[in-house]
């Protein structure tokens, strides 16, 4: 099949080809159209010198020294402008990140209370674990207790106003140290996102340097604290992922089923749908309509946490969201929070597919609401997904176009399944690494964005660094782009260098580890600090480096500045929006090294970006001596 | 004769913004307010286009007021004029819609009122000193000046590099 030029620039993927096809010959508008009629976009927005933070303003500095405001009514350079800006979209990215946390300790207290509908404790090992490392008592206590007494100290985690936060405490010690040598150390998690919010109100904090080092505080309290809730708690609710077989990108729908898409990222909802999809009534209701079955395919992050869950099959990645809609074939696409466009609603009135918000968080023009709550949960999935079931009389065949292309993926990878795949200790990594045979290990996530070729960025550099023994672990819409390219496969190994290869195929792992949703990046942290401290050396100190290709979100950006925190260098393929103060670019490209031992590089070429992460990878090999 | 002003355009200034776009509707609404032209049950219509040219450029476009403007002889219904201050405009009562000048304009600067069936472009803001897009653009990208001063301004930037490039 030919395609457009147009199409065939903006995706690298055969099925968002094909339903980009689609979408220009029906006359459906997309995100990329979207984004052309954006363009050009706003010189003082991409270089984050505009400021709408009081009503004197909005202000903005002119880039052009002898032309224009160079200082803000309130005297504001822009420097100040641009690194209040900045950690303004940390405490957006923080906030989503750890207010998903919250909901996660929040059923697990129902959970323990009884009070739940339909949740129970499914990892009991874990819970223990957590228990010990909250100083939780065990010995002679029901699950139901222990949950109960973590589900609170999770909770306390949020509104905790001194000392430190848990998790935080699984970096190595001198990670720990330099974070309070520079005061960078989280004492809570909502706390250092609303003294984001207090210092960059008008006439606060005014150091660029200053507030650049509060949002990293925040990052902090999110990466190793909010998210790291996330995670931990959903192992402890719905099970600690091992390895599994899934499928990936559009064709996992079925043109003879009941199709559901969760789409979203929190599994509280997500995990509910998939048990009320088994439901014997309603598939013999769906069964009665003529539809072979039910079929739940995920979406975004919901969906990596239930495809490495339970291997539920994934239809794609946050650019695909509008396309999966417009192969007629979804009775309903089910959300819950973060990066679900809003033009879905319009979209969804051009077919017969449900378009279902679920989330007092998070309601939708064009979306039929349907309420849910964890104390209800597994009632109310029933409702939501007999409202699918019974869409499918409406579905119009003619109208029905699913690309055929799905990829085969192993998921799954937790950090308990690699040290289980490495046979119960971390030492066959390690010795790969001393030997060279692992080089490194990149850490690729993030985001899609229309600015660059989709999942080229990701998948041009997660290529380039296996090729070159960089062990890839991968998380969010990277992870999905992985997936669908094949990377997930063991068979994968192929494509890597001798050395990895031959560890991959010695395991029967692939070259490219699914750790999960974004906020499983917490995973690759712990892995992170669990390899430094087997070494008794720092996070900075390690063969490792981070990137995200083609991210666009806040949560990137607070992602982003957690990892360097933590000691990472960090490669992004699209431009931050700091460009307009040269010093806030020196500090977070340079100066960071000083601070926090790594810093950011901006690279939109991927596989020029991969070079950088190997010669940083090298640089650090060498240092180590090894 | 006194040497009329113009609009100049300095690309690599512009960043894009589309604040002269936003400037120029409000000028051509009613009540020449933004909070009102947003409002306004026509939506104003800007006169000056920010353009995009691949991969970097933003390149602001306006009606060049033509000395020989190819709009003006083309009109087949004698609907475009010259005023007394230079500037070229189109008589709303004899435009008949034919949009032969939106063929014939180089700059493709000439826009379509829908409503009224009508073309319009820039009529260079005859209620103000400086025109609204000019004064709106916070980076100097627009210009308004008589073309011996653009030019000895020119001629100025020249000579400061003729002699930085004499004196290496």
């Amino acid at each position: 099949m030919s395609f457009s030029e147009k199409t065939l620039s903006r995706s690298v993927d055969p099925a968002t080809q094909r339903m980009l096809d689609v979408a220009e010959k029906e006359g459906l508008e997309t995100a990329w159209d979207r984004y052309e009629k954006m363009l050009p976009q706003c010189g003082f927005g991409e270089l984050g010198v505009c400021c709408r933070n009081c009503n004197m303003g909005p202000c903005r500095i002119s880039p052009f020294e002898d032309t224009g405001p160079q200082k803000g009514i309130c005297g504001a350079t822009a420097d100040i402008i641009v690194a209040r800006n900045l950690i303004r979209m940390i405490a957006g990215g923080a906030a989503a990140h750890s207010d998903h946390g919250r909901d996660l300790a929040h059923t697990l207290l129902l959970t323990a209370q009884g009070k739940s509908g339909g949740y129970e404790i499914k990892d009991e090992a874990k819970l223990a674990a957590l228990a010990k490392e909250y100083g939780i008592g065990t010995e002679g206590r029901t699950k139901e207790e222990i949950a109960l007494d973590l589900a609170e100290s999770a909770y306390a985690e949020f509104g905790k106003q001194e000392g430190f936060v848990q998790i935080s405490r699984r970096a190595p010690s001198p990670r720990v140290e330099l974070w309070k040598k520079f005061g960078i150390d989280p004492r809570g998690i909502d706390r250092e996102i609303v003294e984001i919010m207090h210092r960059t109100h008008i006439g606060v904090d005014n150091d660029a340097v200053n507030l650049i080092l509060q949002g990293l505080k925040a990052s902090i309290a999110d990466g190793w604290g909010g998210s790291a809730i996330a995670t931990e708690i959903s192992d402890v609710l719905f099970g600690t992922p091992v390895p599994v077989r899934s499928a990936s990108n559009l064709g996992v729908l079925k043109d003879d089923a009941v199709n559901i898409i969760a789409h979203g990222h929190e599994p509280v909802l997500s995990e509910m749908i998939v048990a009320a999809s088994c439901d014997p009534k309603l598939v013999g209701k769906a069964k009665a309509a003529g539809a072979s079955g039910i079929n739940v395919v995920g979406m975004c992050c919901t969906g990596n946490e239930i495809m490495m869950r339970h291997g539920i099959p994934h239809a794609g990645n946050f650019l695909q969201q509008e396309l999966a809609v417009m192969t007629g074939a979804v009775e309903a696409i089910i959300v819950d929070v973060q990066c679900i466009m809003p033009a879905l609603g319009d979209l969804c009135e051009c077919f017969h597919t449900k378009f279902i918000s679920t989330s007092s968080k998070a309601k939708f023009p064009g979306a039929v609401h349907m309420q849910f709550s964890e104390e209800q949960g597994y009632g109310i999935a029933l409702q939501i997904v007999e409202a699918a079931v019974d869409n499918y009389v409406n579905r119009n065949p003619e109208k029905v176009v699913i690309p055929e292309e799905k990829m085969d993926c192993m998921v799954g990878f937790s950090t308990e399944a690699i040290v289980g795949a490495l046979g119960g200790t971390l030492d066959p990594l390690l010795d790969a690494i001393k030997s060279g045979a692992v080089r490194g290990i990149a850490g690729v996530v993030g985001c899609n964005n229309p600015k660059i070729k989709h999942d080229e960025g990701h998948l041009e550099l997660v290529k380039a660094l296996i090729e070159n023994d960089v062990l890839v672990t991968t998380t969010g819409c990277n992870a999905i782009a992985c997936a669908k390219a094949g990377l997930l496969l063991p068979e994968a190994a192929e494509q890597a260098g001798d050395g990895l290869r031959g560890v991959c195929q010695t395991l029967g792992v692939p070259p490219v580890l699914h750790m999960g949703s974004c906020v499983d990046i917490s995973r690759i942290l712990t892995v992170c600090a669990a390899v430094a401290n087997a070494l008794g050396v720092d996070i900075s100190d390690l063969p490792v480096a981070g990137s995200a290709p083609e991210w666009m979100s806040e949560k990137a950006v607070s992602i982003g500045a957690y990892v360097v925190s933590s000691g990472i260098f960090t490669v992004l393929g699209t431009v931050p929006q700091v460009l307009g103060s040269p010093l806030v670019t020196e500090v977070l490209t340079k100066t960071a090294n000083d601070v926090v031992g790594a810093a950011f590089a901006v690279e939109t070429d991927p596989v020029k970006g991969a070079q950088l992460m190997i010669a940083h990878i090298d640089a650090k090999r060498q240092a180590l001596g090894i | 004769m006194a040497q009329p002003k113009e609009i100049f355009v300095k690309s690599e200034r512009c960043l894009g913004c589309m604040s002269c776009m936003i400037a120029c509707s409000v000028e051509h609404s009613p009540g020449k307010t933004l909070f009102s032209a947003i409002a306004e049950p026509v939506v104003p219509k800007s006169r000056v286009y920010v353009e995009w040219a691949p991969p970097a450029k933003k390149i602001p476009l306006v009606c060049r007021q033509c000395e020989d403007a190819p709009c003006m002889f083309a009109c087949i219904s004698g609907a475009i004029s010259r005023n007394d201050d230079g500037t070229v405009v189109t008589d709303a009562d004899k435009c008949i819609g034919c949009w032969t000048c939106v063929m014939v304009c180089p700059y493709g600067v000439i826009g379509r009122d829908i409503d009224a069936g009508k073309a319009y472009r820039c009529d260079r803001c005859p209620d103000r000193d400086i025109p609204a897009c000019v004064h709106a653009c916070p980076t100097g990208a627009l210009l308004y000046e008589t073309v011996p001063d653009y030019s000895k301004s020119m001629r100025q930037k020249a000579s400061e590099e003729l002699a930085r490039a004499e004196g290496e």
